[in-house]
């Protein structure tokens, strides 16, 4: 945790509320966000047990699996799950803009511009917590190498039919999600708790009641009280309160409320299936019915605190003017979204199991630039970001106090002003590092130099008067041998250099998959490239 | 880390172990495979200050005798250029290729007064050079219609796979030399998705070579030429428990003398203890601080004043008539770079400079005649993954020639007690031994028998 978090969350515990860890807000919220706030159950992996979702705060809609064991009631679960999502989805398909990409040409190997599609906007799906994200991923997993009665008419238990290309979008979104930045797939109570720090450790944060009872807590009472209450505080029959955020429901909710009513769905199933005559087949379907509505009902008791506090959480999201460079990235998911679009429209097959080691390797390095182009950009954002890493001796702000002009030697010197700052930060300065300030967005670079006479850091801290930084200004002057207007420091200015880069290279390329080195096991062979459905196995059938 | 000429009088406590015979033996048998063996590929596994660099060198050199075009990938261009200057001392005449970036100041100045490198950014100025060597960032943009029929890879365990994926196509064979107790490659974003995977890309360069060929033979450099007869042993047993090594000189060969007698303060103390026992405990109160705890830090600037002030002498086999102990052969060691920071301008305060100090990732292949240590865990109120890494405290225990001195608060024991090592055993990765919390308690069960208490 960084020093200027720790203070944060120090004085979010003696103000009794959450403060602000950012000024700006550093990620896309869509204007038509669909929220999805799903359950599972306890005892099997990927076992959905219902779900709230929609894009209408006021008008959720509530699935729900009376019997989660039961593979014939999760697969009607999760084609009525696809008739929310998939719709959702190709509404933002269609909607196209004109943009160029550089493309390599398979007969020359040069870099060309093409012309394609760009999605104009992209869906994002919202879920309450990280678990959340986990259990799309997991979703996606169990769903796109399933086989419907249309691929393959032999299959023992086809799925039906869009279950296997909504397994195939949620794996997307799941993969995009572990991409620094993205916001195609959010985890609310990460969002939130990216934006306030709250006096509770970051494993409380993952509670979206308690994180939101420190940052908005109810009139009179502290945010430590209103969490604690949020975590523990239960009724008279023993039930949480704020049931959590899922997708794991409480174990007293389980034990008290849904074993019980799922027993009554089981045996009002068997009573109706041993019904002799219509009569008495009627009555027991209405038994049935009426244990069914009852599950749903537990359901929607348990979703729907979580879903008005995703809601609540967007809003809080909202008040905050979105930061510079949410766009540029929300461009990128865009990109992102079209490239899975054509996938499926070009009929691909779905996501492999595995990555290849070229794959891994490529994601691995886009999600490494992408993390720094998203610490370099937060902070650029947004001063309070800035103002941890000066803490940290990554950055210095200050006022300049000199400029000196001076060239760099050779046949056609160029311009190489030297500038001194006076700042009370400490930057971790080594020799001749680097050091970049934003000219009209684009990084200009400097070269530090030394300290200036007196100005060496002194024991004693700022309170000493600060350092004098001198710097030598390396970029964008122009090509003449004066400097262009405006784009050298000028004596008063106050300016903020930042020891990180503001932009990040692109890496090598890698070989083609086809090209695997005989290091990272060869060429992956035919078998490992197509992929099988997966086998059905005995929990399948239970 | 040169390799000595070997010492001439016998060690007395091994008269069957010969170290010079048993390094030069290791060094035949890598030389042999690597040149005539039938593999693609020979792995080095060299303990700190084995002669990895001479064996490198070595290798090189007979390469290009043999009339093989080879290429050299380290990870550092301060390795490369390392490297080139040690090709150049050994056969001037051989050219040599220097690839670099094209950055400003891309290279060692140094280099420039050497006749036959040839430097440039674009592989293609540097085809037909015996050896062209560079950085594996830089390996990674070069293409090539001819593979290279020989690489030689440095630093292999410092080297992600994915680095490796990336300039693997370049080359048919290829030799692999490495310390594989020091760090391991990090990543600034969590891999969890890949472990298990024989190419995890955020593994190192040699779990993923000898995943997918295990069949490669794997050598190693048995002898420390660097690490003291006092520190061989530790550094083995804590941190090499299945691959052992010793030291190349015995207990007797190297002494660390001073001139000015102690003045009873803790760190002329601790400094008298290093000196005679090669190691030594400076221990401060127990307390939990901050990173940049000013105490502990003041107490690292005055160990290493005091042993500049006390006009310290070394004694070893490469120089039997005593050699001043200079600023540039004492280093400190920390576990962050805010602490090194701190560490610098409390040493400034004091007048003291040309002392080199960095975090542990920056000592990397540094050889020094004493180092001081601010110990990862000191003043901590828990032991995380970070501090527990056992490649950080190796780095920092095996930098030294004569001794090492570790500053740290008080209760170190308790905290590793209390904090086992709780990382997800994932499926299908080798569990690494020994694992930090191990190797933390071997270390600090040593310091203590040279511990010194200091309430400054």
């Amino acid at each position: 945790m960084s020093l200027i978090a720790t203070l944060a969350r120090l004085e979010a515990v003696r103000a009794g509320h959450a403060q602000p860890a950012a000024t700006v807000r550093h990620r896309h919220v869509a204007e038509r966000p669909l929220v999805f706030v799903p359950l599972t159950t306890a005892g099997e992996a990927g076992a959905p047990l219902g779900a709230l979702i929609g894009t209408d705060r006021d008008a959720p809609r509530l699935l729900a699996v009376p019997q989660p064991r039961d593979r014939d009631l999760r697969f009607a679960f999760l084609a009525e799950l696809a008739d929310v999502i998939l719709p959702y989805i190709d509404s933002y398909a269609d909607t196209v803009e004109a943009a160029e990409r550089s493309e390599t040409d398979p007969e020359t190997g040069k870099r060309v511009k093409v012309e394609v599609e760009l999605c104009a906007d992209a869906p994002q799906l919202i879920v309450p917590s990280r678990a959340g994200i986990d259990f799309v991923r997991l979703l996606g997993r169990s769903m796109r190498f399933r086989r419907t009665a249309e691929q393959d008419p032999e299959a023992p238990h086809p799925a039906p039919p869009r279950v296997p290309l909504l397994g195939r979008w949620l794996t997307h979104f799941g993969e995009r999600a572990r991409v620094p930045g993205s916001s195609l797939l959010l985890a609310l109570s990460e969002v939130l708790a990216r934006h306030w720090t709250t006096g509770q450790s970051s494993l409380e944060d993952q509670h979206l009641g308690a994180l939101l009872a420190w940052i908005a807590p109810p009139e009179g009472v502290s945010g430590a009280e209103a969490a604690l209450r949020a975590e523990l505080a239960r009724d008279a029959a023993g039930q949480l309160e704020c049931p959590p955020a899922g997708p794991a429901t409480d174990p007293a909710f389980d034990n008290k409320l849904l074993a019980p009513a799922i027993e009554r769905y089981d045996r009002a199933r068997t009573a109706l299936a041993a019904a002799e005559d219509g009569l008495e087949a009627d009555d027991r379907l209405g038994a049935l019915t009426a244990a069914e509505q009852h599950i749903r009902a537990l359901v929607e008791q348990c979703t729907r605190p979580t879903w008005e506090k995703v809601w609540d959480g967007l809003d809080l999201l909202r008040t905050l003017p979105e930061g510079a460079h949410v766009a540029e990235r929300w461009t990128r998911d865009r990109w992102s979204f079209t490239g899975h679009r054509d996938r499926v429209l070009a009929g691909e097959p779905p996501q492999p199991r595995r990555d290849d080691a070229v794959t891994a390797a490529n994601k691995l390095a886009t999600r490494e630039r992408e993390q720094a182009r998203l610490d370099a950009q937060e902070a650029l954002d947004d001063p309070l970001v800035m103002a941890g890493r000066r803490l940290a001796g990554e950055a210095f702000a200050g006022e300049v106090t000199d400029v000196a002009m001076a060239y760099s030697e050779g046949r056609r010197p160029s311009p190489r002003p030297l500038v001194t700052v006076r700042t009370d930060d400490r930057p971790h300065l080594g020799e001749r590092a680097r050091a970049y300030r934003s000219l009209g967005g684009k990084p200009q670079s400097a070269e530090f130099v030394g300290f200036a006479e007196d100005g060496a850091p002194e024991e004693g801290g700022p309170e000493a008067g600060g350092s004098l930084i001198v710097l030598r200004i390396l970029d964008k002057m122009g090509r003449g041998k004066e400097p262009e207007a405006g784009s050298v420091p000028e004596k008063g200015d106050h300016l903020c250099f930042t020891l990180f880069e503001h932009e990040q290279r692109g890496g090598a390329k890698l070989p083609d998959p086809e090209q695997t080195p005989w290091t990272h096991g060869g060429p992956p062979g035919e078998e490992s490239v197509r992929e099988t459905p997966d086998p059905v196995t005995e929990e399948d059938v239970l | 880390m040169t390799a000595p000429a070997h010492p001439a009088r016998e060690i007395p406590d091994s008269a069957a172990f010969d170290p010079g015979t048993a390094a030069a033996r290791a060094t035949e048998a890598i030389l042999r495979d690597t040149l005539h063996g039938p593999h693609r590929g020979v792995v080095v596994d060299s303990p700190p200050g084995a002669g990895k660099s001479t064996l490198v060198v070595r290798a090189a050199l007979e390469l290009a005798e043999a009339g093989r075009p080879l290429m050299v990938v380290a990870q550092t261009n301060a390795q490369v250029d390392d490297l080139v200057v040690r090709l150049a001392e050994k056969n001037p005449e051989l050219p040599v290729g220097r690839l670099h970036s094209s950055d400003t100041d891309p290279y060692d100045k140094a280099l420039d007064d050497l006749p036959n490198v040839r430097k440039s950014a674009k592989a293609a100025d540097l085809a037909g050079l015996d050896v062209v060597l560079s950085t594996a960032a830089k390996w990674a943009h070069v293409k090539v219609d001819e593979p290279w029929r020989h690489a030689i890879v440095d630093e292999a365990y410092q080297m992600r796979s994915d680095a490796l994926l990336a300039v693997a196509g370049l080359f048919e064979r290829a030799l692999f030399v490495g310390d594989p107790g020091q760090l391991d490659p990090f990543s600034i974003v969590g891999g969890e998705q890949w472990a298990g995977l024989s190419y995890d890309p955020s593994a190192s360069a040699v779990t993923t070579l000898l995943a997918h060929n295990p069949e490669l033979p794997q050598h190693r450099l048995p002898v420390s030429w660097r690490l003291p007869a006092s520190a061989a042993p530790l550094v083995s047993d804590a941190f090499y428990p299945y691959t052992p090594f010793r030291s190349g000189t015995g207990p007797g060969d190297r002494r660390l003398t001073f001139a000015v007698p102690s003045d009873g303060s803790g760190p002329d103390r601790v400094i008298d203890e290093a000196a005679e026992s090669g190691w030594g405990l400076l221990e401060l109160p127990a307390r939990h601080t901050p990173r940049t705890d000013p105490e502990a830090v003041r107490a690292v600037a005055a160990v290493v004043a005091r042993l500049l002030e006390r006009g310290g002498a070394a004694v070893s086999e490469r120089s039997p008539d005593p050699a001043p102990l200079a600023a540039d052969r004492i280093a400190v060691g920390t576990a962050h770079r805010d602490q090194a920071a701190a560490v610098r301008a409390a040493l400034a305060d004091l007048g003291v400079t040309n002392v080199t100090v960095d975090t542990a990732n920056r000592l990397q292949g540094r050889e020094f005649d004493v180092t001081v240590v601010l110990h990862p865990l000191s003043g901590r109120p828990d032991a995380t993954a970070f501090h527990l890494e056992t490649g950080r405290l190796c780095v920092l225990a095996s930098r030294h020639r004569h001794a090492c001195i570790v500053i740290c608060r008080a209760g170190v024991g308790e905290l590793l007690d209390d904090h086992p090592s709780t990382e997800p055993v994932q499926l299908g990765v080798t569990v690494k031994f020994p694992d930090g919390w191990e190797a933390n308690h071997a270390v600090l069960a040593r310091l203590r028998e040279h511990r010194v208490g200091w309430a400054p």
